[in-house]
């Protein structure tokens, strides 16, 4: 359709170079992990003498606590922000998106607003809040705002939802109001069931941020037993005094691991999920 | 009678929805947003209870805190410069994937890759490695007997490595200007191809007003989330060196987390909330002029 000056042969060729080169620190590190220590300065792709001492030992590097207790933590932690986020997100989409009330429409550009809010203003009340609830090193300070549709990606959550209920068509909510369901029933039987795959976009982007908020994982977690993935790896960094780098490569290879097999197998939906709500507001 | 009641019904139970919303809104956003203003004017440890000190906070702030001054000038710079860099990436190669290509997902899944783990404390750490002095483009640069540096502990450069890895981001702004561009209309093209548009003019004249919306919306979102960069500045540079890296909300957690100077904090996350109203409102401000809309008919 566009001026048709440059052939498709082009255009795969400067896409491949582009994506090599984008790609290349991540090839690097995807062999790095499998040299041993002198091979780590070389630009080659691939060792030349491949090891798993890298796993073996950065696995049990820190001392009392393996990585698995970090990763079960921080599949646990994001988890279970995931099923209460659903729970309410849902909810509070499906009140904007289907019932009438007054200041509706107020109430959702609030929502809106939050999502521009930085959360640095919030971070020092919050902390003095949680603490006063005994909430320091639990992990209920990332669970109990996003159960009330906050957190990492709330009001996001709470809007993209909203979209994709006001593309159900609202026929099938006057067909089961006619058969005498109520809002929640409509709710539950109807929107719900035909929501699932904004709900899977839903869980993966909160799953995926959660699992690397990073920041409020530092403030709020101080046990090194209750350590996520991410604040184990500064804990590595920090407690060597020459960082063993391929033992640091491996095991921060695996801690994004679990989001890129979650993305490689949901990406083209997953893609267009950011893409649509992106532009439709 | 029964309508009217049926409708008070219902707008009750849209409250009930909405409520967890209302809850946590009020709660862990307006209340703290309450306290922290009254905590800017305090002297708080959280081991006292804060007491008042006026505006003594932001006087310091604005007349003797030199960290405050190199943190707002790393911030803005790497704001600056790494925002437009990532946006031109994203808007060029999203022109260029707009093609019935074969591999179309490949490709986007590729560029969209860096951005989903780019957030990592795992990236940070391979990054730390990558620019450090025996690191990969050191190496890569010796290929071609240029003498590397150490990049991250010099502070002319360290910050650029920051901004490297910002533009490496591109992916989730490349996408939304991609489902932009299939949004315009064929007819637009054909029309810019009649009337002889070259390739420059048909870009200038057609496509960048028409994605102009789509580019205020990246813009806007890009500027709000540079201004929060924690994580890679904490890992990479530590905000060194000499504070040519200290990024705002890495100095408002040294404030509030290691050294426990609450009031202090609270002060300097509001002004950067108002920097950040600010800087979006002039963005806005200026959008008149190059945004735009297909409603208004030029």
């Amino acid at each position: 359709m566009r001026a048709a000056g440059r052939s498709p042969l082009v255009s795969h060729l400067l896409l491949l170079i582009l994506c090599a080169i984008m790609l290349y620190p991540v090839l690097w590190w995807f062999g790095a992990v499998f040299k041993p220590l002198d091979e780590l300065s070389s630009a080659s792709l691939i060792p030349q003498h491949p090891t798993l001492k890298n796993f073996t030992e950065g696995w049990n590097a820190i001392t009392n606590y393996s990585f698995g207790v970090f990763f079960g933590n921080t599949i646990a932690l994001a988890a279970s922000v995931v099923v209460v986020s659903l729970a309410s997100c849902s909810l509070v989409a499906y009140g904007f998106a289907r019932m009438n009330f007054p200041l509706k429409n107020f109430w959702f550009s609030i929502v809106l607003l939050t999502l521009m809010l930085p959360n640095q203003v919030t971070i020092v009340p919050q902390y003095i809040l949680f603490d006063s609830f005994r909430w320091i090193d639990t992990y209920l300070p990332f669970i109990v705002p996003h159960a009330l549709a906050g957190g990492i990606g709330g009001s996001f959550f709470v809007f993209l939802l909203v979209q994709f209920i006001r593309g159900i068509p609202k026929e099938l909510d006057e067909a089961a109001k006619m058969d005498g369901c109520g809002s929640f029933k409509i709710y539950a039987r109807i929107i719900v069931p035909l929501l699932v795959p904004a709900l899977v976009t839903v869980s993966i982007f909160c799953f995926l941020w959660n699992w690397d908020d990073f920041f409020g994982h530092m403030i709020f977690i101080q046990s090194i037993g209750k350590f996520t993935v991410g604040q184990a790896l500064k804990l590595f960094v920090d407690s060597q005094s020459a960082a063993p780098w391929g033992q640091l490569f491996a095991m921060s290879l695996l801690s994004i691991l679990p989001g890129t097999i979650l993305f490689f197998f949901t990406q083209r939906f997953l893609v267009e999920g950011i893409a649509t709500t992106g532009l439709k507001g | 009678m029964r309508r009217k009641w049926r409708k008070h019904d219902v707008s009750m139970a849209g409250y009930l929805y909405i409520a967890p919303w209302l809850a946590g809104f009020f709660l862990l956003t307006v209340w703290p947003m309450i306290q922290s203003a009254y905590f800017s004017f305090t002297d708080y440890s959280l081991l006292e209870s804060a007491r008042w000190v006026g505006l003594r906070n932001f006087k310091q702030i604005f007349t003797d805190d030199a960290s405050f001054v190199h943190s707002l000038k790393a911030t803005l710079l790497f704001v600056v410069l790494s925002v437009p860099l990532k946006l031109a990436a994203a808007l060029l190669i999203a022109i260029v994937l707009n093609k019935k290509l074969r591999g179309m997902h490949f490709y986007r899944a590729v560029i969209y890759f860096p951005s989903l783990i780019g957030a990592s404390v795992a990236v940070a750490i391979l990054w730390n490695n990558v620019f450090g002095i025996n690191g990969l483009v050191n190496q890569l640069l010796s290929l071609f007997h240029v003498e590397g540096q150490n990049w991250i502990g010099t502070p002319s450069t360290a910050l650029g490595t920051l901004i490297v890895l910002a533009v490496w981001q591109f992916g989730s702004s490349m996408v939304i200007f991609l489902a932009g561009l299939k949004q315009i209309p064929g007819e637009f093209y054909e029309a810019a191809a009649v009337d002889g548009a070259g390739r420059a003019r048909t870009f200038f004249q057609v496509t960048l007003p028409l994605l102009s919306p789509i580019i205020l919306f990246n813009l806007v979102l890009q500027t709000i989330g540079s201004f929060q960069m924690f994580t890679q500045a904490f890992i990479i540079t530590k905000g060194g060196p000499v504070e040519s890296t200290y990024m705002y909300a890495l100095m408002l957690f040294d404030k509030a987390f290691a050294h426990f100077q609450m009031g202090y904090a609270s002060a300097l996350a509001w002004i950067l909330l108002l920097i950040i109203a600010v800087v979006t409102a002039l963005i806005f401000a200026t959008s008149r002029a190059w945004v735009h809309y297909e409603t208004e008919g030029r």
